[in-house]
């Protein structure tokens, strides 16, 4: 009933291929952003529970939008392209100390501090250009073993930041600070603003990567993931349709890993971009739904909140805490609960959010 | 999956989330961040269960500072950065006047919440660890490196080594090899070795181990090779063990090593057993053993949390730590009257914190430090240092006390500091001013 | 001469390192070859078997038994623990997960490592355990003809040997019993061995438990060399590079890709190493297996893969 197509007829191409051709789809959306562009905004300055301090704002929903943004990146390579990667923490570095580079000025070439916007863009494409660099191997190496391959990428990036002072600025411990947050000359400073510059940036690429996969160049993707010598066959370029993925998918994670350092953490070490992350992109892009832009936020939101979760509420409800045993109860849950939801959906939060629509489309009439 | 079971499990979280505790109004909130999962975690127990016993013996015993109780909540950090972040963001806000301070036990969560603290008025505390430029409490009001810093330390190490060697001239020509771990952490006392090296006239080599530091061969025989004279080592967790298992395995003299204080407790040197027999290491005062505040523990606190690491080094460590703590919002108290307070005013105890032997005494640390005065320019408040070697049964204390020399480390807190305080565009204090 | 003598040196403790890898490699192997599952868990399988082994040993000994029947007894009671281990995994996480794809079932054992190292840690507590079976000690060889000698740890040589012992067992077990060749009928084809009455369900349990045996050894060196901690679970992420170049589905592969990577990364930190700031041991040995696999993208003795539409 609410959500039934029927009836929305498309009398133009254009029409045809709007982005979100469903009209509910549309206001669905449409009320998403006003949401998060107007109402939380409001909410937060005001200080409306559950807004009573930045606690939600800095520790949840700052660190969800960015870590979306890289968990579509991934998506675009994992889920649209079929590549396998653990080595998205890399590109997210990447991204991160480049900005950090472009946004403090590169002396050796006389280049000064460039705007922040900028440098953020331009560490998204140093990501972009690596990643063409280490998707070559994806040419020749596939499945699992290009899995492990990328790992190469994740561990000389995590050493070179460690190692090229360059990339630090010669700090002596190795760990840098983001540059003034000045947007187009407006100073970011408090949690709204950055939790707004985050969603912007989020927004418009959500947008970019939602488009991209319906394109040409998304269908490629998908060709050559669901059988490549096939796509090959029907003139499918493999060089072009693979590195072209390898590339977006390395400027959107660059460009998510720009934004968690200087908006997230503001001070940091390549360790903040380990495996660990890239297996948490990992996480975020299977349990969300290969091959979906949504699926994307919402393993995001899965995967960052429920640890979250596990040790609050035991906490707020007034369990005891403070002992190991409750710790290693956290990590047994959240594994638990990770088998659980591949083994009874494998496809994803995606998948159930189909189902859930085709569930609406009856609703509350189903036969 | 049922859609069902999904809205099922998100109302039942929401809903235990709902909950909201009941807040006491008279008690002072400090958090611990811990980590008794991960890698690190066999050295971060025993300081989390000390820490958290000494707060439970100031609740139990005195209830609380001056009728003002401590509210004490832990937060599992596993190390991460990330984690620690959040942690803090979730509970710099709790309790009547939000969190008192932080003590990350961690370089890195210290790097990042430098920033932080400052915008949020809340100190940290980095006892024997975080940034060693933040002694300059002029640039970092907000941070406090209590006891000493990474650059006093490898000060201390050198001039025990200038003293086995017989005088500093001595020096001259020795090799000298930093086995580090890579990170922030390990990469601190760079700085203040290549000055020595200069100064004094010997090599310095430095060697990095990456994270975590499970397998350590090449290292070692890279120093078979350069056969230096003495061994720096600057390990966390496993990587200490596993360096000393592979000086045994090399044969490179046990007694010829210098481990960092993070490097000198028991976990360390247990992996190794025997091997590690003649093994020195640094120590931030305190070592083991059990003094007059561990009786008071043992009367007054029945669940105390450490048992098989009561009186260990890291334990002690957490208990000074916690101890620290506690005085300085005592000494807030002084000024701002008994009642929970702000991080603002903890701030001012803590750089105000005047601990005379006597008052140690009365507190149960006597043996275990030595006076500590902290003011506007000293955030470290005391460098001094001993140096302890393990017989392969337990730590014996080997040498007197040394203590840092200003003039080696002073120029590079000045330097470094103010090269900070011009990134972050801050003005320092002026320290003759502040109260 | 001493140049030779250390580089020598270097070249045998990288060889000898390299096995200990490849025993955490096999284990890879084995659960791969049978059900084509890469299986994250086996870094968490060590640890567990580490812990079991270690503090039923130590509890022994505490009660006055003498060391060599608590080692004895306690090498039982981890092969226990590891048993329940396999029986759990193959019944709850993936035994569901049959037909799924290789990213889904990946992501499981990542799951079920973060289960097993939870419960290990729970159950046989998160400190650091000392373990000593093997010495640790070095010899010094060749002293007449190098300055200094070439120095050999005794504890890499007995993995050595124990690795060449593994191997020549595993390959027994796969040619020569009914069990091992209905494992690479399984491996070969899961539908096919099914129809032929081979219990799928069964041979996975084996298979898992044979790589909890194989953690068990791993553990038992890898324990004495380190002590029984989190951190043994780290091996994971060094065994992967010799499991790529020796190929996912090769017994003998992981040897030689072991000792590839083991030289190699040695000679790179100790020659290369100090000339681009050292450290570079970790990456280096992803480096030589992404170039091995440029050449060969199965892996040295992996199976060719062949393509059909």
């Amino acid at each position: 009933m609410l959500y039934r197509e029927t009836g929305q007829y498309k009398t133009s191409y254009a029409a045809d291929s709007v982005i979100f051709p469903i009209r509910q789809d549309r206001i669905g959306v449409m009320i998403v952003l006003a949401i998060a562009f107007v109402f939380m905004p409001l909410m937060m300055a005001f200080k409306i529970p559950p807004f009573r301090n930045d606690y939600i704002l800095l520790a949840i929903l700052l660190p969800f939008l960015i870590l979306s943004l890289a968990a579509i990146g991934a998506n675009i390579l994992i889920g649209y392209c079929g590549q396998i990667s653990l080595g998205s923490g890399a590109f997210m570095a990447i991204g991160a100390y480049m900005a950090y580079k472009f946004g403090t000025g590169i002396s050796e070439i006389g280049l000064p501090p460039l705007p922040i916007v900028v440098s953020i863009l331009l560490g998204g494409f140093s990501a972009a250009f690596v990643g063409i660099l280490f998707g070559l191997p994806s040419l020749r190496i596939k499945g699992l073993y290009l899995a492990v391959a990328t790992l190469a990428a994740q561990f000389f990036f995590d050493w070179v930041f460690l190692r090229v002072k360059w990339f630090t600025n010669y700090a002596p411990s190795g760990s840098v600070s983001a540059p003034e947050l000045k947007f187009f000359g407006y100073l970011v400073s408090t949690p709204i603003e950055k939790y707004l510059v985050a969603l912007i940036f989020v927004t418009i690429f959500a947008l970019i990567a939602k488009n991209l996969v319906r394109g040409n160049i998304g269908r490629q993707w998908m060709a050559i993931r669901d059988m490549d010598i096939a796509a090959e066959l029907m003139g499918i370029r493999p060089l072009v349709a693979k590195l072209t993925a390898f590339a977006v998918s390395s400027f959107i994670i660059g460009v998510a890993g720009a934004l968690w350092a200087f908006l997230r953490l503001g001070t940091w070490e390549p360790l903040a971009f380990d495996i660990n992350r890239s297996l948490e992109l990992l996480f975020m892009v299977i349990i969300g739904g290969l091959g979906s832009i949504l699926g994307s936020f919402l393993g995001a939101a899965f995967i960052l909140i429920l640890p979250i979760l596990l040790i609050v509420v035991p906490a707020e409800i007034g369990l005891p805490i403070t002992t190991e045993t409750v710790s290693h109860l956290q990590f047994i849950i959240f594994g638990a609960m990770i088998c659980f939801l591949l083994i009874k959906e494998p496809l994803g939060f995606a998948r159930l959010w189909q189902i859930g629509k085709e569930k609406l489309r009856m609703w509350p009439f189903p036969y | 999956m049922t859609l069902k079971t999904v809205g099922l499990a998100l109302a039942a979280l929401g809903g235990a989330a709902m909950f909201a505790p009941a807040m006491a109004q008279n008690e002072q909130y400090v958090p611990i961040l811990s980590y008794r999962t991960g890698p690190y975690a066999v050295n971060g127990a025993p300081y989390a269960d000390g820490v958290s016993d000494y707060y439970n013996l100031v609740n139990l015993r005195d209830g609380g500072i001056n009728g003002v109780k401590l509210q004490i909540e832990e937060c599992e950090t596993g190390y991460a950065t990330d984690k620690g972040v959040e942690c803090y963001e979730r509970m710099k806000g709790k309790g009547p006047t939000g969190a008192s301070f932080f003590n990350p036990l961690s370089t890195g969560i210290t790097f990042a919440l430098t920033d932080k603290t400052l915008q949020d008025k809340i100190p940290i505390i980095t006892m024997g660890y975080g940034r060693a430029d933040s002694k300059n409490g002029a640039v970092f009001a907000y941070n406090f490196p209590l006891l000493g810093t990474y650059w006093s330390a490898a000060d201390i190490a050198m001039q025990h080594i200038a003293k086995e060697l017989g005088g500093e001239g001595n020096l001259k020509g020795k090799k000298i090899a930093l086995v580090f771990h890579d990170s922030p952490y390990g990469k601190e006392p760079i700085p203040t070795l290549e000055v020595l090296a200069k100064k004094n006239g010997f090599t310095f080599i430095p060697i990095p181990v990456t994270h975590p530091g499970v397998e350590q061969k090449s290292q070692w025989l890279r120093i078979r090779q350069e056969r230096p004279d003495y061994v720096l080592l600057w390990g966390w967790g496993v990587m200490n063990g596993t360096s000393i298992n592979e000086a045994a395995s090399v044969a490179y003299p046990r007694d010829k090593i210098i481990g960092v204080w993070w490097s000198g407790a028991e976990p360390d040197v247990a992996p190794a057993g025997a091997q590690a027999t003649g093994y020195k290491a640094l120590m931030l005062q305190h070592g083991a053993g059990e003094f007059g505040v561990h009786g008071a523990i043992k009367q007054h606190v029945p669940n105390r949390l450490g048992k098989e690491n009561f009186g260990q080094v890291l334990y002690n460590r957490g208990v000074v730590n916690a101890m620290l703590g506690v005085e300085a919002i005592r000494t807030a108290q002084k000024r701002f009257g008994n009642k929970p307070l702000t991080g603002e005013q903890i701030r001012w105890g803590l750089e105000n914190l005047d601990l005379s032997a006597a008052r140690l005494k009365e507190l149960g640390f006597e043996g275990m430090m030595r006076p500590v005065k902290i003011s506007c320019g000293d955030h470290e408040g005391a460098r001094d240092g001993r140096v302890q070697q393990w017989d392969g049964k337990k730590w014996n204390i080997i040498s007197d006390w040394y203590t840092a020399r200003q003039d080696v480390t002073e120029p590079l807190v000045k330097d470094i500091s103010a090269k900070y305080a011009a990134e972050k565009k801050i003005t320092p204090r002026d320290c003759s001013k502040a109260d | 001469m001493q140049e030779l003598g250390s580089f020598l040196e270097v070249l045998i403790s990288g060889l000898l390192a390299g096995v200990l890898y490849s025993l955490v490699a096999l284990g890879f192997v084995l659960i791969f070859k049978a059900s084509g599952v890469f299986n994250f868990a086996q870094g968490a399988m060590v640890l567990l078997a580490g812990l079991a082994l270690v503090r039923c040993l130590d509890f022994l000994v505490a009660r006055g038994m003498p060391f060599w029947a608590a080692v004895a007894l306690g090498m039982i009671f981890a092969a226990a623990v590891m048993a329940i281990c396999a029986f759990m995994v193959e019944r709850y996480v993936l035994g569901p997960l049959v037909n799924q794809n290789a990213l889904t079932m990946f992501m499981a054992t990542i799951g079920a490592t973060f289960v097993i190292e939870g419960v290990a840690q729970m159950i046989f507590g998160s400190d650091v355990y000392p373990l000593r079976l093997f010495p640790t000690d070095a010899w010094i060889a060749g002293e007449g003809v190098f300055p200094g000698g070439i120095l050999i740890n005794k504890l890499d040589v007995w993995g050595g040997v124990i690795a060449g012992l593994l191997v020549v067992a595993l390959a027994l077990f796969f040619q020569h019993t009914k069990t091992g060749r209905a494992l690479r009928a399984v491996a070969d084809d899961h539908a096919a061995a099914q129809s032929v009455g081979i219990p799928i369900a069964w041979i996975w349990f084996v298979v898992w438990l044979v790589a909890g045996l194989v953690a068990l050894v791993a553990a038992a060196i890898w324990g004495t060399k380190l002590g029984v901690q989190f951190s043994i679970t780290f091996l994971a992420l060094k065994a992967l590079p010799v499991l790529i170049i020796g190929g996912f589905t090769s017994v003998p592969g992981a040897i030689v890709g072991g000792l590839i990577v083991g030289a190699g990364e040695k000679l790179a930190e100790v020659y290369l190493g100090p000339f681009i700031g050292g450290g570079i041991e970790y990456w280096f040995a992803y480096v030589l297996a992404l170039a091995v696999l440029m050449v060969r993208p199965q892996g040295l003795y992996g199976e060719k893969i062949i393509e059909r539409i």
